[in-house]
């Protein structure tokens, strides 16, 4: 295999379309970790229900971009059910408890899909618009991996604009840096946390259905992607976005150009990059010290 | 505080207890009543589809035994267990069948790590295990024992037939994409040795952890090598997502995309599309009752029995795990391990694809391989989704040597 | 009575293991129990005592199940040799991954020990010839057991049980002891409050690399186990979500005590076992489970029934080995 310039370019924007994934994924645990220091097990299996909805709504409405404003709506409207149900009663008990219990929701929720829409899993395929490849001038590269950097940066753009821009944005960033001030001013914080919770939960629901015309949707799809997600949280540092826009860029152009030279350590990539950036940054690139450190 | 009890005193009790309790009669299996097999499968997790099909058609071939009366008046029971695709789990499992069960024989398993572990466990208790999923492995003689059967087919016999039948329609340049454990190791290799005798060239074996979900990282490299050939050496969902994003990176414009085995599960799951101009190999297909009448025969009493279902692939392996089993306990006119193992050895049978028999030094069953192709256009129903494009018949020949897999007598 | 019991922990928790096989379906079962239970409760060394949640112990289990496996496939090793040296190899590591781990806290410890097990359970895939990689290890066969003259047959289940449960009383009775020590007061106050631990004068970074090497051993020892159990080590062994398993094992029994995580480890087997054979939805049940225990028994299942034992005695006495947690990390 000869390493020419328009092999590594094509192999840099698949690492890119990778890392869009991953840094969408990165921001939803990043966001809940942050504002709430809550470990949510459930992220990988969020993300999967996001796939299986995405293509259920497909199937209803025939119309991708419904399915895609529906889905987050969905899987955000069960985030909220699952922080007042299950996770507000564990507030104050320490990082162990709501790992555990949304350890214990992910099961319940594989299963759900399982029988809600049988063990195999559902076909997925790309909407019609978004098929076929464009020539790059490296190669040819699937147009809807360019769509999902594109729609990657958009999210990330809005949800920057959301945060750092409105008043809402405001009270969750400082609720972030001292929710007992926040309370002291009259604001009703966990209100603020069910809000962050149903976020990060409909970003998952988000990732999954974007993900899901690429690769085969089936109740088993989320674990892998919750043992990734962590390590690019970690690496961008917890709760900080822009940490995990980067970390999620950084892991995804890594993975590629591991995939080139060593295609069978790829997986094991991830992790060396993970040691050796806590090795040397113990709160991730970004993260501060503090943040359940 | 008072100090525990002495911890040497307490070994030497535990020590105690366990000589006593050797005094007790080792358990007796019970004969006349039932013939218990064990039977683990994955009936959850990644290949439980497959799975769940293999216990029906395992049912299936117990009802036929016990209402054709059985054995001496003996029925036959059917413990399913759900080994969770974890070797570990399997061990357990088996460790529960032989020891609280009391069965008679084990068969099941549907991966390669897990076959491997419940033969350790079987052989170590002189139980026969029947295997109905591929390994290599399990015929070498590292892992071999008089009770070890391997129903299903191996990677060697089936990456050959597809070899045979692909390379030379295609070309010579060939890359793998390979998922990095035994069963895509073995099916390369397969592969390798067959298209020497066609003169094809490895331009790449790319190997890739097991479970990559996405493959986007290595085809580029696969886009810009061009070859003839892409083999997928993966399985199931591997197999469904590489196929997949193949298509999605336009490799099929220029590539003919094959793959050693080609499950009718990961059909249906993947699509059309995805699966459009791809050929494979497999163990059954349901279409094949045209040509063979024992087929049409399995087929038939699968349908009555399922409402008009067809069997897979791995399902039919159940089958014919057990019914072989049950052949032989009533030829042996036993059901100790010993005589049912020599009476396996002897046995020639035709339970569902044409005449197979197990061959003497590693008891691997001598069977048919197929050659499918996907169909997209002009499918009579949702199963009809293969072409048959040849059988290729049952032949010793196409097994590595008894030598070769570290057998000294090939008795 | 409770005070008895309470004092000779270690006594009555193995007169409770001596008669525990009849109680459960199947010995295989039983025995799962002991060694995950070993497993948990050097995990909670570290994680319950001293207050550091690692990812990664899976390394440890599997390293020891792995060196004693090769020690008796590839080289014939007796048995008890092969069990030394899973369980040295399993405190070597320990101090290795210990060593660069501790220079981290939270949930940045939780990922380097991760990251590091992670990279333990490639090394053991890739290195085929030794370990089988994918197809695991197997041929761990010791039949017959040679214990001083003294022929066990190790294939009956029950004298395979009561082995075991030899070393797994050795183990309990050694973490008992360090508990007790001076040394376990110290990594006690270190999960309370490292700094003022420093400012007392111990040294933070030794005591925490020390019980690693600890916590790591008996893991190793459980690991061992484990090998001659099944006859076979599966590549997971090694992997993250068996590290994960101990973490559940020791927070659905209670973390702040001695006989916790092997509460947990039981209940979690068990629960499982008995699931898988009722429903094929044992997930969701098994999960709902989770669930409820989490919300309704949050110091953990024995956690729990201590508290509610000591609160229920009339004249509340200091219990000298509980160690309930203060303060949540």
């Amino acid at each position: 295999m000869e390493l020419t310039p328009q092999l590594v370019s094509l192999q840099l924007v698949t690492g890119v379309a990778l890392g869009a994934v991953y840094a969408l994924l990165a921001i939803g645990l990043s966001l809940i970790f942050g504002m709430l220091g809550v470990v949510n097990f459930a992220h990988g299996a969020l993300f999967m229900v996001g796939a299986f909805l995405g293509m259920y709504f497909l199937g209803l409405t025939g119309n991708f971009w419904f399915s895609l404003v529906l889905t987050p709506l969905a899987v955000g409207a069960i985030g909220l059910v699952i922080e007042r149900l299950l996770v507000r009663p564990l507030y104050g008990r320490g990082i162990d408890y709501p790992l555990l219990l949304t350890f214990g929701l992910s099961w319940v929720l594989i299963e759900a899909m399982r029988v809600a829409f049988g063990i195999e899993g559902i076909p997925s395929s790309t909407p019609p618009a978004l098929r076929g490849s464009v020539d790059l001038g490296v190669g040819y590269f699937p147009l809807y991996r360019l769509f999902l950097i594109g729609a990657t940066a958009a999210i990330v753009t809005l949800l920057w604009l959301f945060i750092e821009k409105t008043r809402y944005g405001l009270i969750i960033r400082a609720g972030s840096r001292d929710p007992e001030i926040v309370r002291v001013l009259g604001i009703d914080i966990s209100r603020v946390w069910l809000a962050v919770f149903g976020i990060g939960c409909a970003i998952a629901g988000l990732s999954g259905v974007l993900a899901a015309p690429t690769r085969a949707v089936n109740p088993e799809m989320g674990i892998p992607v919750l043992a990734e997600s962590f390590v690019v949280t970690v690496v961008g540092g917890m709760g900080s976005l822009p940490g995990a826009v980067v970390a999620g860029l950084l892991v995804g152009i890594v993975f590629a150009l591991t995939s080139l030279v060593a295609p069978d350590l790829a997986e094991l990539s991830i992790f060396v990059l993970m040691a050796l950036v806590l090795l040397i940054r113990p709160y991730g690139l970004f993260g501060k010290a503090g943040y359940m450190g | 505080m008072t100090r525990p009890i002495d911890p040497k005193r307490r070994r030497l009790l535990a020590a105690g207890a366990g000589t006593a309790l050797l005094g007790v009669p080792a358990f007796v299996r019970s004969q006349a009543a039932t013939v218990k097999i064990g039977f683990p499968v994955p009936l959850t997790g990644a290949f439980s589809a497959e799975a769940q099909d293999q216990v029906r058609a395992a049912e299936l071939a117990v009802k036929e035994w016990n209402d054709a009366g059985g054995w001496n008046g003996a029925k036959c029971e059917l413990l399913v267990r759900d080994d969770k695709l974890n070797p570990g789990e399997a061990a357990t499992r088996t460790l529960e069948l032989i020891e609280k069960d009391k069965v008679n024989f084990v068969v099941g398993s549907l991966s390669a790590a897990t076959q491997l572990s419940i033969n350790a466990v079987c052989r170590d208790r002189k139980i026969i295990f029947n295997s109905i999923s591929q390994s290599d492995t399990i015929n070498e003689a590292k892992d071999w024992s008089l009770y070890t059967f391997h129903e299903a087919l191996n990677p060697h016999m089936t990456a050959g037939a597809v070899a045979r039948y692909a390379f030379p329609k295609f070309g010579k340049k060939v890359v793998y994409l390979t998922a990095d454990y035994a069963y895509g190791h073995e099916m390369v290799r397969g592969f390798q040795r067959a298209g020497r005798a066609f003169g094809t060239e490895t331009v790449a074996d790319i190997r890739h952890p097991i479970g990559t979900a996405d493959y986007s990282a290595f085809l580029p490299r696969i886009q810009q090598a061009k070859p003839d050939v892409l083999v997928l050496c993966n399985f199931g969902r591997d197999l469904v997502n590489s196929a997949k994003q193949a298509t999605d990176f336009g490799i099929k414009q220029s590539t003919k995309i094959i793959t050693p085995v080609l499950l009718f599960t990961s059909r249906l799951a993947g699509g059309p599309d995805a699966f459009e101009g791809v050929m494979g190999g497999t163990s059954y297909y349901w279409a094949m009752e045209d040509k063979i009448a024992s087929a049409k025969a399995f087929n038939d009493k699968f349908r009555k029995a399922y409402g008009g279902a067809v069997p897979s692939d791995y399902g039919a392996l159940g089958y014919a795990g057990i019914r072989s089993v049950l052949q032989a306990v009533k030829n042996a006119n036993a059901v100790e391990s010993q005589p049912v193992a020599i009476a396996l050895r002897q046995l020639k049978y035709d339970w569902y694809k044409g005449p197979q028999f197990y061959r003497k030094c590693d008891h691997q069953s001598v069977q048919s391989i197929i050659i499918v192709e996907s169909k997209s256009k002009g499918m009579k129903d949702k199963n009809d989704v293969f072409n048959v494009l040849h059988i290729e018949p049952a032949d010793e020949k196409n097994l590595r040597t008894c030598d070769e897999l570290g057998h000294k007598v090939s008795t | 009575m409770i005070d008895f019991i309470a004092r000779h922990r270690v006594a009555s928790v193995l007169a409770f293991l001596l008669v525990f096989p009849l109680v459960m379906p199947y010995e295989a079962l039983a025995i799962n129990i002991l060694i995950f239970g070993l497993f948990a409760v050097g995990f909670n060394l570290l994680f319950g005592y001293t207050g550091l949640l690692s990812f990664g112990h899976a390394a440890f289990l599997g390293i020891g199940s792995y060196l004693t496996g090769i020690a008796i496939v590839h080289f014939a090793l007796p048995w008890w040799l092969a069990i030394a040296i899973g369980v040295a190899a399993a405190g070597l590591a320990g101090l290795g991954i210990g060593f660069l781990a501790i220079r981290t806290r939270g949930i940045y410890f939780a990922m380097v020990t991760l990251a590091l097990g992670q990279i333990v359970y490639y090394a053991f895939y890739k290195a085929e010839r030794w370990t089988g990689g994918e197809n695991g290890l197997r041929g761990v066969s010791v039949p017959v057991l040679d214990l001083f003259g003294l022929k066990l047959d190790f294939l009956d289940p029950i004298t395979k049980y009561y082995v075991i449960l030899a070393f797994v009383a050795a183990a309990l009775w050694f973490v008992s002891r360090v508990l007790d020590s001076p040394f376990g007061a110290v990594i006690e106050s270190i999960r309370e409050n490292e700094k003022r631990a420093a400012a007392c004068g111990y040294d933070v970074a030794r005591a925490k690399l020390l019980v690693f090497v600890l916590s790591a051993a008996i893991c190793g020892l459980a690991g061992t186990l484990r090998a001659l159990h099944l006859s076979i080590v599966p590549i997971d062994s090694l992997h993250y979500l068996l590290s994960g398993q101990a973490v559940m094992m020791c927070l659905l029994g209670g973390m702040g005590t001695f006989f916790g995580p092997f509460v947990g480890a039981a209940v979690f087997l068990y629960l499982e076992d008995v699931v898988t054979t009722l429903t094929r939805h044992w997930m969701a049940v098994v999960g709902g489970v989770f669930i409820a225990f989490v919300l309704f028994f949050p110091k953990g299942i024995w956690g729990t029934l201590i508290d509610r034992l000591a609160r229920a005695r009339v004249a509340p006495r200091a219990s000298p080995l509980r160690g309930a947690k203060r303060k949540s990390s």
